[in-house]
């Protein structure tokens, strides 16, 4: 798979993943530890009426998903005798928005889709893959997205 | 003491953080979070365009979290983000890279919908030990005004 083979407007799910409330304290105790996301009295007398996940679990939970995904493409291609090209790093992200509180218990489906694929002017041999990836609650609500980059190698002349 | 929306005027600036990076932390993070092998295998990394085990990304954003948390936001009234407006990795973070933060306050605006709050635009850059900037984050933050009803 290299960059010629995304297709803007293509779209996978990645999975899905229930945030339980000792994963969201566990996950804020190191990375972002605000009451909100590590106190569960506390969460609950803020305006988020209870514990929310930190929006770096959710953006990390994202990401793990996407590599799963990836990492099983390639496998399949390379046992079907394809190649497979190299991907990463990202130069960043933008437009990353936390839209809904992640409460504990909730189970999110992600998802990923493909914005843009082109060459990249300062490496020769790959491109820049833009992607959308999102999030969606168990009630169907949209609760993250953002707009990402990734480098991916083009496909060999 | 606890940090209210107005103690965050535009056009300041502040340093703070020291954090050093260990190779075991970048690879536990790396294969809960990131399992790719510039992250996790320093002879694999070596052939990546990263040129060495490196952390992911999200490790290093999780690092400034951290370090945001720790200096602003736990005594504060900050009510969360709504989200990143850009992020930008500009450099590899190996191991035993030592990290800090630089912060500027670009606008600080009170909310109209809600006038117990107001909303702080930072951005972030988070420095190596060469003085390099390894990351850039642009974000708002929501804080609880001083005479508003908070929490």
């Amino acid at each position: 798979m290299f960059l010629e083979d995304f297709i803007p407007g293509d779209r996978v799910m990645l999975g899905s993943h229930t945030f339980t409330a000792e994963e969201i304290i566990a996950f804020a105790g190191t990375h972002d530890p605000q009451p909100f996301h590590i106190d569960p009295e506390a969460a609950r007398r803020s305006h988020f009426g209870g514990l929310v996940a930190s929006g770096w679990h959710t953006a990390a939970i994202w990401m793990r998903l996407n590599v799963a995904y990836m990492g099983h493409v390639a496998r399949a291609r390379l046992a079907s005798g394809e190649s497979m090209g190299r991907m990463g790093p990202s130069p960043g992200f933008r437009d990353m928005k936390w839209t809904k509180p992640v409460h504990a218990g909730d189970t999110l489906a992600y998802g990923v889709e493909i914005v843009e694929a082109r060459a990249s002017a300062s490496r020769p041999g790959w491109g820049v893959l833009t992607h959308r990836a999102f999030a969606t609650n168990q009630k169907g609500e949209e609760v993250f997205s953002f707009i990402g980059t990734v480098m991916v190698e083009r496909r060999p002349d | 003491m606890t940090l209210f929306f107005e103690d965050f005027p535009p056009g300041e600036t502040a340093e703070y953080g020291d954090r050093i990076v260990s190779r075991e932390e970048i690879i536990a993070f790396a294969a809960r979070y990131d399992p790719q092998p510039m992250h996790l295998d320093e002879t694999a990394a070596a052939k990546t365009l990263l040129g060495g085990l490196a952390a992911s990304g999200w490790h290093t954003a999780c690092l400034l979290m951290r370090m945001n948390a720790d200096q602003m936001l736990r005594d504060s009234t900050s009510m969360g983000a709504p989200g990143i407006d850009e992020l930008k990795w500009l450099r590899p973070v190996h191991p035993g890279d030592r990290l800090r933060v630089r912060r500027a306050t670009l606008e600080a605006r009170p909310s109209n919908s809600r006038p117990e709050m107001g909303l702080v635009s930072f951005l972030f850059e988070v420095l190596n030990q060469r003085g390099e900037t390894v990351m850039t984050q642009r974000n708002t933050i929501m804080f609880g005004r001083r005479n508003g009803e908070t929490g």
